[in-house]
């Protein structure tokens, strides 16, 4: 229905004006769907929804909306050509976050000189394409749904014009307030029912725990004074189902695992993931920093981040996460809330209000060019990566944030639920009012502050979701998107609000909304209180419990003194950050929540975090067969190459990167893309901290999951490797304890994995994936114990499984590390291009016949057995020579050995300086396709001085092979035994690469 | 020596303040950092500065357009005192005093009218507008300044390099008279250019398709000045994506970066043309 008051502002591309986003719609609409559109004209029409004379709308529409050079103006009358026979209208559902129409609210108030209000959303904005040919209803909604939008974020109107559009946003509900009692006194059958009908996400032990609790009479007494039924309440149940979400308790990785090793006959009991191998991997590694005397691990596994030491001045802060779920099914906002969401984690750590300093990502998708089927709700992989790419465009370049480096890795399997991992990194002072920055004081009477977005309905039960798999009754209200401007502006109010002393501590609301962030909190002062009908929300009509657990992003929790509260609402006004005192901390021991002055929830703060029953899991392995495969004796090498670097998994990812603002904030020192055409792909990033000095960061990740289909153990190993030579790559030293420069390493890592709980029908293999669970767990350990390496934070995901229609769509066992090294000087870093001729080229490290897994094997179809593995003693003494060299300035360009091993590194060593090579392979034992794109491990392709030779050798010794030379005239070509075995130009290689990955 | 007193403003999803006052810092100008909403409430006021620094960012997300929306705000939005900070800006610079605006500072600045200006009536004469690749992009770009264009940033400058980072950079002028009146009075400052320093229209090293290549502009008094790309993110040598190339052939190249030039030129014109 069209209220009375709605006006119609069109917008409208002169047509003596290129419109570039029509042309897109056009050329993008042909490029993926096939269909001929014809030319398409573009507009946005504002709809207001407020009372305004006529006279007013007109000022306001021609001074302050419309930009006389590229519009004609449209108001109520809207444009309207019968040369178009086709239109498409797409606008926002209702209370889906709508950015550019607050903003021309905003400047609608600026106009009219009035105060902005943040309660109610009175002008709505819609996109209109005016299509030149005759769509059918079902193409219309084709490119309504696929390429332009979202059903479940947007309304779509279509056909032939008629001038008139019927719809606005606006958000009506009619519900009243009520807080219901759950009858959990019912039987074994009847609590399961209610956790699925409730989307709990719990399962029976857990169900039982909590009938247990409220049975209790010392708990019905506590409640009874509280006027509250034995029964508990609505909010209640649903304050627990999201603080024992696996995503919020990782109950999972804290479960009694039973393992058997049908090998060997072998049992054993672990008891915790997390503790076993995480937590202590990284306290053994702590301990030994302590006993020398150098820790510089300040935080770990406490707080939204980990925290480390840079120096006396400033402590660093970072976190990565996933947010593969909300990506499978809306990928601009799933990814663009994975950005956002992740910010405030660094933002939220310790006392709050640290710089954000970089973005980073990795994304695992299907292959854009998949032809498969796809199942009901499941959207091409080429749909997830535009939109996800997209997401985090918005999420890092709308938040001045630079987005400084990612990697990208298709696998069909990712297309069920791709996997969407988003990190940030800040840095904060280590000392806030002469006090740690990175604890968290809360005292009794502080007061219970929420900062940022208002509260809707979106994101309602994330928490719970993104612990479920996604099925045909996943709810909506788990799609939601972001708003990078509201959050910047509340990121520059809380710096400056930390600064000027007004800010106790903060933290985020990110899963589990308010429940979690108020819940976890008050562990630290005792207790809390809070009074749900002080929060602001964007839509009246949401029931109490809704308040207390949506997602709506955005918002931070911060702890205030009273006597400050005055004054920091005040600051908070200025940067149009609106502010909501909403409760106080307490020592009740409770968590106690409150509607209009009932109490509608209490709940132990014992109970609440430590009352979740452990869970008992079961795993067992068994080795799997695999063998090499036999290859045709004649291979055409020079072909093999072109098609590698032309395979998605390696190809140029410039079109991407370049969507991505990577050196805001002006620190930037090695970027994605380096060289004096901007075509070198890196190692790892580097940044400054600051523009006092010269020390900076190196920032990398690593992940191998196709190694897990041979070994799990070995992939995580190698993922764990891959993270470390990076870094070790563009000039980064190994920690060591006797050093005492702060010379930090921090790392998070995040498993995403298949769901790997045994259940004899629907997950038959389960105890073969826990038992793979196990084994990266293993490798963490070893690999971050020998390199004294620590985790400081990280995530599990269990469930990325994507089940539809009894099709199940899994995605490999993954596991991420992202890593961040101190760097003492940034201009001595070392980027990954050839950077003269003549310099000399060497290969660092040793080859195996380690084929298993390879780009190569996948070009024939194979897997093969021999799947890298790490050496890490090897390894290291390799890394402590190579750093001597690189101290010693010897060396002038490195590049990783990774996908597609030497002969892949050579060719992109050679794209950034547009400089060739002759390469004459060491004498060995290998195969050629073993020396020529064998993955192993811990190896680098290296360029030196010619006149450096004999200083460099007498530092590597046997770990340097030389290979060649740098060559002038962009040939490209690799002998064996004299004989030549690739022979091209480095154009025509870098035409392959650069080709393939378009948007 | 006179200290040269400069003001970076932000706010409301402006984010290259940062950079754009450590440019000031190195040249040892005083620089303050100020949330526009001090200068709207007149806690601080822009006359107690030489120069004024619209940084790049994307205040209010570029919604409506990119920089429409700040742009309103100067023109509509009533200071404490009542006026308008366009009216603030227009004293500003009846005082003898300098604007720069990069990126989204610039495109403020050309919506606003402060940029050309030639009718001097603060006027729209042109806009910035998405760029014919239809999508934003970060990209480095040569630039090459116009010969005798006498502003006082691109004093002793022929070309210069910096990045581009923007969706929304083809600059379009109204009519012929103004695309005519640019050209005449000199005022289409830099130009995209490829390696060789020739103005070109070629994508990608004219990245967005703007009118005459022109990459920044100044007004009739030379005065005001802005630019799509990003001077003050080539603080340091090192922030150049082929450092390590050059500095292998080139050892004793200099450590600061090109886009310093800019910053120093105009503190040095400042310093130079008032008196202590």
């Amino acid at each position: 229905m069209r209220p009375e008051s709605a006006h119609h502002i069109q917008l409208l591309t002169k047509s003596s004006i290129r419109d570039v986003i029509g042309e897109r719609v056009s050329t993008e609409a042909g490029r993926h769907l096939g269909l001929k559109t014809g030319s398409v004209r573009s507009a946005k029409i504002f709809t207001v929804v407020t009372d305004i004379p006529q006279n007013q709308l007109q000022q306001f529409s021609v001074q302050a909306l419309q930009d006389p050079l590229l519009h004609d103006l449209y108001i109520d009358q809207l444009y309207h050509e019968p040369q178009f026979q086709s239109y498409l209208l797409i606008s926002k559902l209702p209370g889906v976050t709508d950015d550019e129409g607050i903003s021309a609210q905003k400047t609608f108030c600026d106009f009219l000189n009035i105060e902005f209000n943040f309660s109610r959303q009175f002008i709505f904005t819609q996109d209109i394409f005016y299509i030149e040919n005759e769509l059918s209803e079902k193409q219309l909604y084709l490119l309504a749904a696929d390429l332009l939008g979202n059903p479940l974020v947007n309304h779509f109107e279509y056909g032939r014009f008629e001038g008139q559009i019927g719809y606005v946003p606006e958000v009506h509900l009619r519900s009243k307030a009520e807080v219901r009692l759950m009858d959990i006194f019912v039987s074994d059958d009847e609590l399961l029912r209610l956790s699925k009908d409730y989307l709990l996400a719990l399962d029976l032990k857990e169900m039982k725990a909590i009938q247990a609790y409220f049975a209790a009479d010392k708990t019905v007494k506590r409640r009874a004074a509280k006027s509250l039924n034995k029964l508990p309440t609505d909010c209640e149940i649903e304050v627990l189902a999201q603080t024992w979400s696996e995503h919020c308790k990782h109950k999972e990785f804290d479960a009694d695992i039973h393992f058997t090793n049908l090998e060997t006959g072998q049992q054993k009991t672990i008891h915790s993931l997390f503790k076993t191998y995480i937590k202590r991997s990284t306290e053994i590694i702590r301990q030994r920093y302590i006993e020398a005397g150098n820790n510089w691990l300040l935080k770990i596994f406490s707080d939204n981040a980990g925290v480390v030491r840079i120096d006396d001045e400033n402590v660093f802060i970072w976190k990565v996460e996933t947010h593969n779920s909300p990506s499978a099914l809306d990928p601009y906002g799933g990814a663009l809330t994975g950005i956002v969401g992740v910010n405030r984690d660094p933002l939220g750590t310790g006392v709050g209000g640290g710089k954000l300093l970089f973005n980073t990502n990795v994304l695992c998708f299907g292959r854009p060019d998949y032809a498969g089927e796809l199942l009901p709700g499941q959207l091409h992989p080429r749909r997830i990566m535009s939109g996800v790419v997209k997401g985090i465009e918005d999420g890092g370049n709308k938040s001045g944030i630079p987005t400084v480096n990612g990697s990208i890795i298709f696998d069909d399997r990712f297309r069920g639920k791709p996997l969407v991992f988003c990190g940030t990194g800040a840095v904060m002072p280590a000392q806030i009012n002469g006090k740690p920055s990175w604890e968290k004081p809360i005292d009794p009477g502080d007061r219970i502050i929420m900062a940022g977005g208002r509260v809707g309905k979106d994101g309602i039960h994330g928490a719970t979701f993104s612990s479920l798999e996604i099925d045909e009754h996943s709810p909506r209200s788990a799609v939601q998107i972001g708003s990078p401007i509201t959050q910047k502006n509340m990121a520059d109010f809380m710096q400056q609000a930390v600064g000027a002393g007004l800010i106790k501590c903060s933290t985020d609301n990110g899963a589990g909304g308010l429940s979690s962030s108020i819940g976890e909190l008050a562990t630290i002062s005792g207790g809390a209180r809070v009074d749900l009908e002080k929060v602001p929300l964007k839509y009246s009509g949401l029931q109490p419990w809704e308040i207390f657990v949506s997602e709506s992003q955005e918002r931070m929790t911060l702890v205030v003194e009273s006597e400050q509260w005055a004054a920091l609402k005040e600051m908070a006004h200025h940067f149009e950050v609106e502010l909501s005192d909403i409760g106080e901390f307490t020592a009740s021991g409770d968590l106690e929540v409150c509607y209009e002055g009932k109490t509608i929830a209490l709940i132990g703060l014992d109970f609440l975090h430590d009352g979740v029953p452990k869970k008992e899991l079961f795993a067992e392995w068994k080795k799997p067969q695999h063998s090499e495969p036999a290859l045709p004796q004649e291979l055409d090498y020079t072909e093999i190459l072109l098609r590698l670097l032309s395979d998605f998994n390696i190809s140029s990812r410039e079109d991407i990167i370049r969507r991505y603002d990577h050196e805001v904030k002006g620190k930037s020192i090695i970027k994605p893309l380096m060289g004096e055409d901007g075509q070198a792909a890196q190692d790892a990033a580097v940044m400054r901290i600051n523009f006092k000095s010269m020390q900076g960061i190196a920032i990398s990740n690593g992940l191998k999951p196709r190694f897990g289909d041979i070994n799990a153990y070995h992939m995580a190993a190698g993922a764990f490797d891959e993270a470390v030579r990076s870094i070790i790559s563009v000039g980064g030293r190994l920690p060591d304890p006797t050093d005492s420069s702060n010379r930090f390493w921090t790392v998070n890592d995040n498993f995403c994995v298949p769901d790997s709980v045994y259940h004899p029908q629907t997950n038959p293999d389960g105890k073969y994936k826990m038992a793979q669970l196990i084994m990266m767990n293993e490798a963490l350990f070893d690999l971050s114990t020998t390199f004294n390496i620590p985790m400081t934070s990280g995530k599990d995901s269990m469930k990325n499984d994507f089940v539809r229609d009894g099709v199940k769509i899994s995605v490999p066992p993954t596991l991420l590390f992202s890593m961040v090294a101190k760097i003492d000087d940034v201009r001595k870093t070392i980027t990954a291009e050839f950077k003269a001729p003549d310099d000399l080229i060497f290969l660092l490290g040793q080859t195996y016949d380690e084929l298993g897994g390879s780009e190569f094997y996948q070009l024939f179809g194979h897997l093969g057995a021999n799947v890298p593995q790490v050496r890490p003693q090897q390894a290291m003494d390799l890394y402590k020579k190579i750093a001597l060299a690189q101290e010693a300035g010897l060396i002038l360009s490195s590049h990783d050995l990774s996908d597609g091993g030497l002969a892949v590194a050579l060719a992109e060593a050679a794209f950034g300086g547009n400089l060739g090579c002759i390469i004459d392979l060491p004498e060995t034992d290998l195969s050629l396709p073993a020396q020529l794109f064998s993955e192993s491990h811990s190896r680098f392709v290296v360029s030196i001085d010619p006149q450096q030779r004999g200083k460099f050798e007498a530092i590597m010794g046997s770990a340097a092979a030389y290979l060649g030379k740098v060559e002038d005239d962009q040939r490209f070509l690799i002998r064996r035994r004299g004989k030549t075995v690739v022979e091209t130009d480095v154009p025509g290689l870098k035409s392959a690469w650069r080709g393939k990955l378009k948007l | 020596m006179y200290k040269v007193k400069s003001l970076v403003v932000t706010g409301y999803g402006i984010n290259c303040e940062e950079e754009m006052a450590a440019a000031y810092e190195m040249c040892g100008a005083e620089v303050r950092t100020v949330h526009l909403n001090e200068i709207f409430r007149e806690q601080v006021s822009i006359h107690d500065f030489d120069i004024l620094n619209l940084p790049g960012g994307f205040s209010f997300g570029d919604d409506l357009g990119s920089a429409k929306v700040l742009g309103n705000k100067f023109r509509f939005k009533n200071m404490a005192g009542a006026q308008t900070f366009l009216d603030d800006l227009r004293e500003f610079l009846e005082a003898g005093k300098y604007i720069i605006g990069v990126c989204n500072g610039f495109q403020a600045l050309v919506k606003m009218g402060l940029l050309p200006n030639i009718g001097g009536q603060f006027e729209q004469e042109a806009t910035l507008t998405f760029n014919n690749s239809g999508k934003y992009e970060d990209r480095w770009v040569n630039m090459k300044v116009r010969a005798g264009n006498g502003s006082p940033f691109l004093n002793g400058i022929d070309t210069l390099e910096s990045p581009v980072r923007h969706g929304e950079g083809k600059l379009l002028f109204r009519d012929e008279k103004i695309r005519q009146a640019v050209l005449a009075q000199n005022l289409n400052v830099l130009s995209y250019a490829d390696a060789n320093g020739n103005p070109t229209a070629e994508y990608p090293a004219n990245p967005n398709g703007a009118e005459l290549n022109c990459a920044g502009l100044t007004d009739p008094s030379r005065r005001v000045f802005g630019l799509m790309p990003h001077p003050e993110a080539y603080l340091s040598a090192y922030n150049h994506p082929a450092w390590a190339q050059r500095r292998r052939k080139n050892p004793g190249l200099p450590e600061a970066g090109d886009g310093l030039k800019i910053y120093r030129n105009i503190v040095e014109e400042i310093r130079n043309t008032t008196k202590d």
